[in-house]
């Protein structure tokens, strides 16, 4: 039988709780220091496949900014950010943008689309 | 002066002239989380308001923070910084509050409690507006590499954490291919975060302090997940330049006191320099009133009411105190718009009793710095240094809350109501950080 405990720092919300997980053969055993249900999912995600949301910007054609901000949907896997940044680089959407539209499908075949989350609108005048 | 034009969508190119009157109950300086939260909550009640933005669109800083983490308090939901602040915007261009972009109040004078004077710079001319109250947020600047004793050269590919990040996530042009941050407060963890997911390599975050100055998620999710080296008692004492562009910067190891130990410094090759080190209230405007600036906070001395040494000119956000959440903007930005709205109804903010507030064990700063006992108090403060296990104390009223861990890091957001304020029998509160044995 193998133990061990991991400490996790929540990256949920700004307060950073750091929560213990006691793991026995790679099963939970016991999770200590949450203070919310969000982040005792968090942990539990967290000691198996950690994932995170994706943060980028994509090239906005004929908006009134040069770039649209974009997001992942739903968190992926911490271990492609990078790849899934990249994916992003090479594309370009024709403005207008709003929020929510979706700019791109099935990042990396992770089954998670990414959404707009500023709007670009047409370049008037 | 042009007629005012069909309402656009977001307030952006075409700038319409609403500035539709001459005398408004309040003119809310600043168009970001705190500002519009504070016209919104000003014209719910009742009051003429004015927004004056400086930027070409409403929104303020939150529009380049494309990170997700904004909202879980005061939405239940998390969001990026954009779509955070588009919920205000949104709200605002849904009611017929005037506001003005790319505008700034370049004048502005107290001619007597109800009256105040605004020369407004607008794209259309000069406007002069009169209003019973002002509402400062007009947020924070950033400091810069010469107040942090980065002197020398000025080559280029030396900015700070927000102008990198105006660049990339509002122009999407790559400020650099090798950055070192300077400073590990929240906006360069989160930039170095950034540049790593655009292709760019960031050679290390370094800090004086012997601990991080942003909130530990950011160290979690913007270092330790990239595996970018955090230098904790450093600090760069010189920058090298090669044709007109960074080359390198020269990083030191300091002692407790911040002095330089010799024979540890280290040239590290990069081509951009990022400083995050800090922000400062932005308060020009609020000293050319002649309004009280403290010099722990940096911004103005307030009441419980946040209302500045000048009757009826209010401060909220960034241009308050330095807080960690836009959500704490947003509320000062409500509180301070309820506050507007008593000194409109009952001509001004009567003071039952001065109290100065006093800093005392632990307490690096706080706001407000003073009460008038007759409100609620909604107190903001930083402690000097982490402690754990102690009390936050509220000394002549015996008030007393256990606080498990306090750092600098971390801002302190403590509400203590009216009846136990009541209880003071001196004209002086010690706010002091003290062990729980």
């Amino acid at each position: 039988m193998t133990r061990q405990v991991k400490k996790i720092i929540c990256i949920v919300c700004p307060r950073g709780c750091e929560i213990t997980v006691e793991l026995e053969d790679g099963k939970i055993k016991s999770i200590k220091g949450y203070s919310c249900p969000l982040g005792k999912q968090y942990a539990e995600k967290e000691v198996v496949n950690p994932e995170r949301i994706l943060m980028s910007i994509v090239e906005c054609v004929g908006g009134d900014l040069p770039v649209v901000s974009v997001k992942t949907a739903k968190p992926i896997p911490l271990s492609r950010m990078i790849e899934a940044s990249k994916a992003l680089a090479d594309i370009a959407v024709k403005a207008p943008v709003e929020i929510g539209d979706k700019i791109f499908e099935n990042l990396l075949g992770l089954g998670v689309d990414v959404i707009a989350t500023r709007p670009c609108h047409e370049q008037r005048g | 002066m042009l007629s005012p034009k069909s309402k656009p969508s977001y307030g952006v190119i075409v700038v319409p002239d609403r500035i539709t009157k001459k005398d408004y109950d309040t003119v809310v300086i600043g168009g970001g989380p705190a500002g519009l939260a504070a016209a919104l909550k000003a014209r719910e009640k009742g009051l003429e308001t004015l927004v004056v933005e400086t930027r070409d669109r409403l929104g303020g800083i939150p529009l380049q923070c494309i990170h997700p983490g904004f909202g879980i308090h005061y939405f239940k939901e998390d969001m990026t910084g954009p779509e955070f602040v588009y919920r205000f915007i949104d709200k605002l261009l849904s009611t017929d509050i005037d506001y003005t972009v790319k505008s700034y109040v370049n004048m502005a004078e107290y001619v007597s409690p109800m009256e105040k004077k605004l020369e407004i710079i607008t794209p259309y001319g000069t406007e002069i507006v009169r209003t019973k109250t002002i509402i400062y947020a007009a947020g924070a600047r950033e400091r810069t590499r010469y107040e942090i004793g980065i002197t020398g050269p000025n080559p280029a590919g030396i900015m700070t954490a927000g102008e990198a990040q105006t660049l990339m996530d509002m122009y999407g042009v790559m400020p650099g291919k090798k950055i070192l941050i300077v400073g590990s407060g929240d906006v360069g963890l989160i930039m170095a975060r950034r540049f790593v997911l655009e292709g760019a390599e960031v050679v290390g975050v370094v800090e004086i302090l012997p601990y991080p100055s942003g909130l530990i998620r950011n160290v979690q999710q913007c270092l330790k997940d990239y595996g970018i080296p955090l230098l904790l008692s450093h600090m760069v004492i010189s920058v090298k330049q090669r044709n007109g562009r960074v080359s390198s910067a020269v990083v030191v190891k300091v002692d407790e006191n911040f002095k330089p130990i010799q024979g540890t410094e280290n040239e590290i090759e990069c081509d951009t320099i990022v400083i995050a080190a800090g922000l400062k209230p932005r308060t020009k405007l609020l000293e050319s009133l002649g309004a009280q600036i403290d010099p722990r906070t940096k911004g103005p001395v307030v009441n419980e009411y946040f209302e500045t040494t000048i009757p009826g000119v209010f401060a909220a956000g960034n241009a308050l105190i330095i807080n960690d959440y836009v959500d704490y903007a947003v509320e000062q930005g409500e509180l301070a718009a309820l506050a507007a709205t008593k000194y409109v109804d009952e001509k001004g903010i009567r003071i039952k009793k001065p109290v100065k507030i006093v800093l005392g064990r632990n307490m690096r700063l706080i706001v407000p710095q003073m009460l008038t006992l007759t409100s609620d108090a909604l107190f903001y403060g930083r402690v000097a240094r982490p402690e754990d296990n102690v009390w936050l104390s509220f000394k002549e009223i015996g008030f007393k809350i256990p606080q498990l861990k306090v750092l600098p890091s971390i801002m302190i957001r403590q509400k203590i109501r009216l009846d136990k304020l009541r209880m003071l029998e001196t004209d002086t509160l010690t706010v002091e950080v003290i062990p729980r044995d």
